[in-house]
Order: structure tokens, then C-alpha cells, then sequence
């Protein structure tokens, strides 16, 4: 369990953007486990899964043990304790998306990117992942590349969505990668 | 991007500022935004429950509970904070009209939830929206940011001597939450798992206290019925069926869509007319009217289905959240029942064993029983099985995968029957599932 002790040295595993969204997080609840679930997931979105340090420094930061975080976050499907790729390619294959070929873009990614279900490529940009129903129905198919829904999609769409992750990575300037 | 559609048929209430700009405030404001709220201020809690009472509005989340009714479930005193919670977890595979709602038109969530906090007497109300949303969930946190900075929210809104805030908080990837009492859970920062009731969400719910808890529908409609009037609103809908629905048109139909219609609005219309029928020229095979966990209906059973909670539940089936799959006949019941419960087993959150282990032994048989592998007994198994389940779990999740399996056995057995003996599914196509034999 966490200390005491008011004056914690200031953490290092986020950015100061992030530990400052963390802090005013806890506040807004009645309850500051409230905080829980949301911070898990933002945590994640920067440092890209939930490390041993992430842990526990959110386990710190509500005031509950490591442990009790680790059984939160294994419930909760889109939580991950280990690394996805940059871009992290989600492609539902639930009812109304199979009925329109979901399967179709799924197979036609695995070709593209050579990579078992929920593997990596060797560059670490993408990452591929049958999900379930996302929201989008009536547009279906469609996926989310990372929190980006691409809906309507037909299979030779798949090529140019994977270019403009591959442009957007490169004007990142392989940061963050 | 998420398109718009629109048909002549459509009465457009709830998505009346769809494609208008209304996520901006000022835009909302123009269009008529925020006069509801203030109106309840003046009219009070006991108007505001007849109101919506009268309205015959019901929950849009699937169960459709008369919202008023629940509402007034809601003790006047308590010791603890009252909350009000609004369910943006869409996640019912078929359904995406929040999704709409949250995109184009935020504010009518914020007002609907500033209004059922004066309805029961709360000063906090929660936006929770499921975490694959973010950028919706981006465009609701500057909406209520935008709320706040004009008064609407806050210590004094509208200038008055009332006190309400909104808090918005996103999932992580659970279906499970969006059963209310799994979601309270959550949004106390456990896992999702159902609590036993009663105590009902109304006496004991959020932190103990009394909670309503709402779909992000239902309350973006409610300022809509406070405009209108509850007559007004209720005269569009069919007897104990208020107003209008949000239908999410999908699969293999023409023209698919989130189109808003009239409460008793005819089934096979909302194929043929809306959705400008089954798409390149096939025939229709089975329709399933509210949602993956709604039983599956047959061509004939569409033809008079006035679409309200009450005529849809007389024809064996649910309303439920809203999605209308359309099948046409080159699809493979049995894979499409074995995908269906895939889903469930995938989000089964494991708390009761007739769920847990029923969705798992149900995906396991159906997976052997498309392989080819499948025995004669098994058909009644399966159907044996999902009767089990029915009743015996903590939430309705087990009720859900239950239900539309039973349909699929009873209305389709001769596809399963064609699938015995290591025949190869007669409709097997390209791209379908990699299944492996368990």
C-alpha cells in the first residue's frame, strides 16, 4: 500500500502533461477510486501498455495495491500488459460487419501485414486485432485504428489506409514509435 | 466518418440537429437548446416526472421501462447523494444511434441529464461512454466545458439557487458494463460485474446512493418531450409507446443507416421502404429487430410487426436497443448463430456459472456443429443448453445469448440439419471464419 507521506517525489514514468491530467482526475470523483479505470487507459495511451511501473505508479496514485489494479485492469478488453504496435489495427467482425465482409478486411490486413492474430510487425508500427461490435453498424464494415474509425470499407481500401498510418508515422519523425 | 441518411418517413425529434452543427453551444442555443431545462427549473421536480410519465416514454436501452415510472422509484429524502447516470456504453452488436447522438448533438445529453437531476433531486450526474468512443467522448467533455463556462452546469445554473455538475467518464472495453448495476461497478473502479438486485439502482445504486440510470437516448430525448409537450410527444408513438425511435438499419440492406421513426412503424417497411430491401436483388431470409440478443425473425413474421416494445414482444421477440439486422438468403444460420454467441462467451464477465459456462459449451458446440462435426443430438442440446441459461444468471447477459439461440435452433433446424454428417456448409463462402475444432 501506498505511504503517507505527502510529499511522494514526483513521478517519472509520465509526462508532466499527463501526471497533471492524473491529479485533477482524482479530484473530480466523490470517491477517488472513481479514477480507476479512466487513468488506466490514458496511462496506457502514452506509454503504450500498462508496465510493471505504470502499475504501480497508479496503484501510488488512488492509494489501493498493485494487485487489486492488475484485477481491474485484466477485466477490461482494450487494457493490455504488454506492448501493441504505433498503430494498433481493430477490426470488428461482429454480425452486421461479417454480413458485409468484415472478414474480408481482416483477412486482407493479415495478408498485408504478414502477422498472426493480435501480433506485431517487425517495425512495431502496426498491430492486428479481431474485435468485437464497436459502434458502427450501419457503416459496416469497419475498424478503428487506434481510437480512428474507418467505416464502408471494402478490401482494396486496406492498402491505403495502411499508407497514411505509414505517412502520418513518418512525419511523427519515428517518435514515440 | 459515420454518414447520414434520411428517408420522407422519418419524424426527426431526437435527431432533429443532426448534421446542423449543434455540438457547438451557440448552434444548440439557436436551435432551441437549453430552453427545456430552464423550464423544469421553473416547473419542479413532481411536473417534470408527470411530464415525462405522460410522455409514455420508454428506456431506449433495450428493456424499455417507462422512464418516468423509474424516475419516481427515486425516494424524495435520502440520507445519501442521489445521482443520475447516463449509459453511453453502446456496445449491443447492431446498435449505433449514441454514437450519432454523442457526435452531433452532446448538448441534448447534458440538458437531458441537467433534467433528470431536477426530476429526483441530484446535484451529480455521470456521462459514461464506452471507451472505444474517444473522440466522442472528446466532443461531449467540451460540450460540458462549454455548459459550464455559460452557467448551464455548476453551482448556480441558470442562475438559480441549484446546484448540478457533470461528470463524463469512459469504459475500457466491456459490454458487460453496459448492464447498469455492472456499470455502477465500473464507474466505482472495479470490474464489471453485475450486483444482486433488489435493492433496485433507484433505492441503492452509485456509492449507495439512489441512482437513475438512463441511455444516452432516453435522456437525449427528454428535452425534446419537455419541449413538445408530453401529448404532443406521446400522440407520434402507439398506445404505452411514446414518440419516436432510433432504428440502426444494417446488414444486407440497400441502404443502411440510423433512421428515426415513429414508435409501431411497420418492420417489414423499415426493410423494404427505408431500407430500399435486401441489397443486390437477393431474397430476405430472417430479420433481427432490436439487437444481436433479440430472436431472429422470419419473412412472414415481418409483415404486420408494428415496431413498439409491446407488438414485438407479442411475435416472440424483443425491441431491444434499436438494431435492425437485415439476412438475405446466401448466409449461413448457423455460422451467424455461432458468431452471435462467440460474442457472448467473449463477454461473458464470468460472475454467474450458468453464463459462464453456458456461452462456452454453447460456442464450443456450435463451432463443432459448423465444422461439420456436428451430431443429430447436438441440435437439442444446444437448444437444451440456452433454455438452462434463460432466468438463472444475475443480469440479463446470459438471457441474452439464451434467447436468440433458442430462435435460431427452432427457426432454422434444417440448416443445422444440413450441416450433419461432415457435409460441408451449403453456404460456405469466401472470407468466412477460420474456425478451429475444439
Amino acid at each position: 500500500m501506498s505511504s503517507e507521506n505527502p510529499k511522494v517525489p514526483s513521478s517519472t514514468v509520465f509526462s508532466p502533461q499527463l501526471a497533471a491530467r492524473l491529479d485533477a482526475l482524482v479530484e473530480q470523483y466523490p470517491v477517488k477510486r472513481s479514477a480507476l479505470i479512466p487513468m488506466l487507459l490514458y496511462a496506457q495511451d502514452e506509454v503504450g501498455c500498462l508496465s510493471a511501473p505504470v502499475v504501480s505508479e497508479v496503484a501510488r496514485r488512488i492509494g489501493i495495491s498493485e494487485m487489486d489494479v492488475r484485477n481491474v485492469a485484466s477485466y477490461y478488453s482494450m487494457l493490455r500488459f504488454k506492448p501493441a504496435g504505433k498503430y494498433k489495427i481493430q477490426v470488428c467482425t461482429n454480425i452486421c460487419c461479417m454480413l458485409r465482409g468484415g472478414y474480408d478486411i481482416y483477412e486482407r490486413f493479415r495478408e498485408e501485414l504478414g502477422v498472426d492474430p493480435k501480433g506485431v510487425t517487425a517495425d512495431g508500427l502496426f498491430s492486428l486485432e479481431e474485435v468485437e461490435c464497436i459502434g458502427a453498424c450501419s457503416w459496416a464494415p469497419a475498424i478503428q485504428v487506434n481510437y480512428d474509425f474507418h467505416d464502408e470499407l471494402t478490401p482494396e481500401s486496406i492498402p491505403g489506409i495502411l499508407d497514411s498510418y505509414r505517412e502520418k508515422a513518418k512525419a511523427d519523425g519515428g517518435s514515440n514509435a | 466518418m459515420p454518414r447520414l441518411v434520411s428517408h420522407p418517413d422519418e419524424v426527426k425529434i431526437v435527431s432533429r440537429r443532426f448534421g446542423l452543427g449543434a455540438k457547438e453551444i451557440d448552434r444548440y442555443i439557436e436551435l432551441g437548446g437549453y430552453q427545456s431545462a430552464k423550464k423544469c427549473l421553473d416547473q419542479g421536480s413532481d411536473w417534470i416526472i408527470n411530464e415525462i410519465k405522460a410522455s409514455n416514454l420508454r428506456g431506449r436501452g433495450g428493456a424499455g421501462f417507462p422512464t418516468g415510472m423509474k424516475w419516481s422509484f427515486v425516494p424524495k429524502q435520502s440520507a445519501k447523494p442521489k445521482y443520475v447516470l447516463v449509459n453511453g456504453d453502446e456496445s449491443e452488436p447492431g446498435t449505433c444511434k449514441d454514437h450519432l447522438i454523442f457526435l452531433h448533438d452532446p448538448h441534448s445529453v447534458i440538458e437531458g441529464t441537467i433534467i433528470a437531476g431536477l426530476a429526483i433531486g441530484a446535484k451529480l450526474g455521470f456521462i459514461y461512454l464506452r471507451g472505444e468512443y474517444r473522440y466522442l467522448l472528446e466532443i461531449v467533455e467540451r460540450a460540458v466545458a462549454d455548459a459550464y463556462a455559460r452557467g448551464f452546469l455548476g453551482k448556480n445554473i441558470f442562475g438559480s439557487e441549484t446546484e448540478f455538475n457533470i461528470i463524463t467518464q469512459t469504459g475500457a472495453g466491456a459490454y458487460e458494463v453496459g448492464e447498469e448495476s455492472a456499470l455502477m461497478e465500473s464507474l466505482e473502479g472495479k470490474r464489471g460485474i453485475p450486483r444482486i438486485k433488489p435493492p433496485f439502482p433507484a433505492v441503492v445504486g452509485l456509492y449507495g446512493g439512489p441512482t437513475v440510470i438512463n441511455n444516452a437516448e432516453t435522456i437525449a430525448t427528454v428535452p425534446h418531450v419537455i419541449a413538445m409537450g408530453a401529448a404532443e410527444y406521446a400522440a407520434v408513438g402507439t398506445p404505452r409507446n411514446g414518440g419516436t425511435r432510433l432504428f440502426c438499419l444494417s446488414g444486407h440492406v440497400e441502404r443502411p443507416g440510423v433512421y428515426e421513426l415513429p414508435m409501431g412503424y411497420n418492420l417489414k417497411r423499415i426493410v423494404y421502404d427505408v431500407g430500399g430491401g435486401v441489397r443486390d436483388g437477393r431474397q430476405l431470409k430472417a430479420v433481427v429487430p432490436g439487437g444481436s440478443s433479440t430472436p431472429v425473425l422470419l419473412p412472414n413474421e415481418i409483415e404486420n410487426l408494428g415496431m413498439d416494445f409491446d407488438q414485438v414482444g407479442k411475435a416472440g421477440s424483443m425491441l431491444g436497443s434499436g438494431g435492425v439486422v437485415v439476412i438475405d438468403d446466401q448466409t449461413c444460420m448457423v455460422e451467424f448463430a455461432l458468431r452471435t454467441m462467440s460474442f457472448y462467451q467473449h463477454e461473458s464477465c464470468g460472475w454467474c456459472i450458468p453464463c459462464r459456462e453456458g456461452t462456452d459449451w454453447l460456442k464450443k458446440s456450435l463451432t463443432r456443429f459448423h465444422a461439420g462435426f456436428g451430431a443429430a443430438k447436438d441440435i437439442d442440446n444446444i437448444q437444451y443448453l440456452a433454455e438452462n441459461m434463460l432466468g438463472r444468471t444475475f443480469c440479463p447477459l446470459g438471457d441474452a445469448a439464451a434467447m436468440p439461440t433458442i430462435a435460431f435452433v427452432k427457426k432454422f433446424r434444417n440448416e443445422f440439419e444440413d450441416h450433419l454428417h461432415g457435409k460441408p456448409c451449403p453456404y460456405s463462402r469466401q472470407g468466412a471464419p477460420q474456425l478451429t475444432v475444439v
